[in-house]
């Protein structure tokens, strides 16, 4: 009961459907940015190296190398500031969670494409 | 002012209109029957009291079975009063029935529950003690409420304690009022208010929401 309850009030909050995209995929994340009274869209691209959580609580992982520095965000996925999540690539991985390219530098952390049907590049 | 008697559901995380993560509180609340309605003649003082959650009459004793029939209601778990200071409203009749929809126009609410209890806690965990040392020669002492009295002039003197002296003891497990939680949304399909912050008491425990005596 008591799961079925706080199940009934998340739900207001989720969003009806999100974005399909799997771990190593490259996406644009489009968020919802407030800088005083004006909002603007800021795009944050890179690799999905984590997913976690369930219900309002899903968040998910992009690294992206910014002047040879990794940079991560997590976004909540039910966020409304989270606008759109468009995957654009689709990379290969074994594995649910790409820490392993925490460590690497360079051209080692591109993954390797795979072609896949929700990637909007062919 | 408006009170009614619920049970806490647990706590989640909802988005508000700018998009920021609220933690909130879900609490199942009535709908509550008036059992009795009191007034300043017969009883003294003015007052209504709720009854939350039937309960089976072959477990209830016989005198609370006959209480409550005389609304027509069933057996009731959790009955509290609600004093009417301001004004002795005569708009409630005996048997009727509050739903969380008297809340509607409320923006902050005050939650009374009764704390998780915590057993025999020592003065660290119940009164924020600092505690000794965990090494340079502490033995034996390291969580101790250290000197209780001494002949100085504000600490009880001659190896009396002062009253009141802060010391280990039953810990939790009493009536807790938390105020000024602003309402957040209210299902009154579900009969569930949703509050801001955290309320008092374990999933599942009884507490009580009213309309927010000193609101901010």
């Amino acid at each position: 009961m008591k799961t079925i309850l706080l199940d009934h009030v998340e739900s207001a909050s989720l969003k009806k459907e999100t974005p399909h995209f799997e771990i190593g995929d490259t996406v644009d994340v489009h968020c919802r940015i407030q800088e005083g009274d004006k909002t603007r869209t800021q795009i944050f691209t890179g690799t999905v190296i984590a997913r976690q959580g369930r219900g309002i609580n899903e968040s998910f992982t992009v690294r992206r190398i910014v002047n040879n520095e990794g940079v991560e965000r997590k976004f909540p996925i039910h966020s409304p500031n989270v606008l759109d999540i468009r995957p654009i690539r689709s990379g290969k991985a074994r594995r649910a969670k790409l820490y392993f390219l925490r460590e690497r530098t360079g051209k080692a952390v591109k993954l390797a494409h795979r072609h896949s049907d929700h990637t909007v590049t062919k | 002012m408006n009170m009614l008697l619920g049970k806490k559901v647990g706590m989640t995380r909802v988005y508000d209109e700018s998009g920021q993560l609220v933690p909130v509180t879900v609490i199942q609340a009535g709908p509550c029957t008036i059992t009795q309605i009191k007034t300043a003649e017969t009883d003294g003082y003015d007052a209504i009291q709720l009854g939350f959650e039937d309960v089976k009459a072959s477990r209830q004793k016989q005198p609370q079975v006959g209480h409550t029939a005389k609304a027509n209601a069933s057996p009731k778990r959790f009955v509290r009063e609600w004093r009417l200071v301001e004004k002795p409203e005569t708009e409630y009749e005996l048997g009727d029935l509050l739903t969380v929809s008297v809340f509607a126009d409320t923006k902050y609410v005050d939650v009374i529950g009764t704390s998780k209890g915590k057993g025999f806690a020592g003065v660290m965990k119940r009164h924020g003690f600092g505690g000794f040392p965990a090494s340079h020669g502490t033995e034996r002492k390291h969580r101790a409420p250290g000197s209780i009295s001494s002949y100085s002039s504000n600490a009880g003197t001659g190896g009396h304690p002062k009253k009141g002296k802060r010391m280990g003891g039953h810990m939790g497990h009493r009536r807790i009022t938390t105020k000024n939680h602003s309402l957040v949304s209210l299902d009154e399909e579900k009969n569930l208010l949703v509050v801001k912050g955290a309320v008092p008491g374990p999933a599942g425990g009884y507490c009580i929401v009213r309309t927010a005596k000193r609101p901010q």
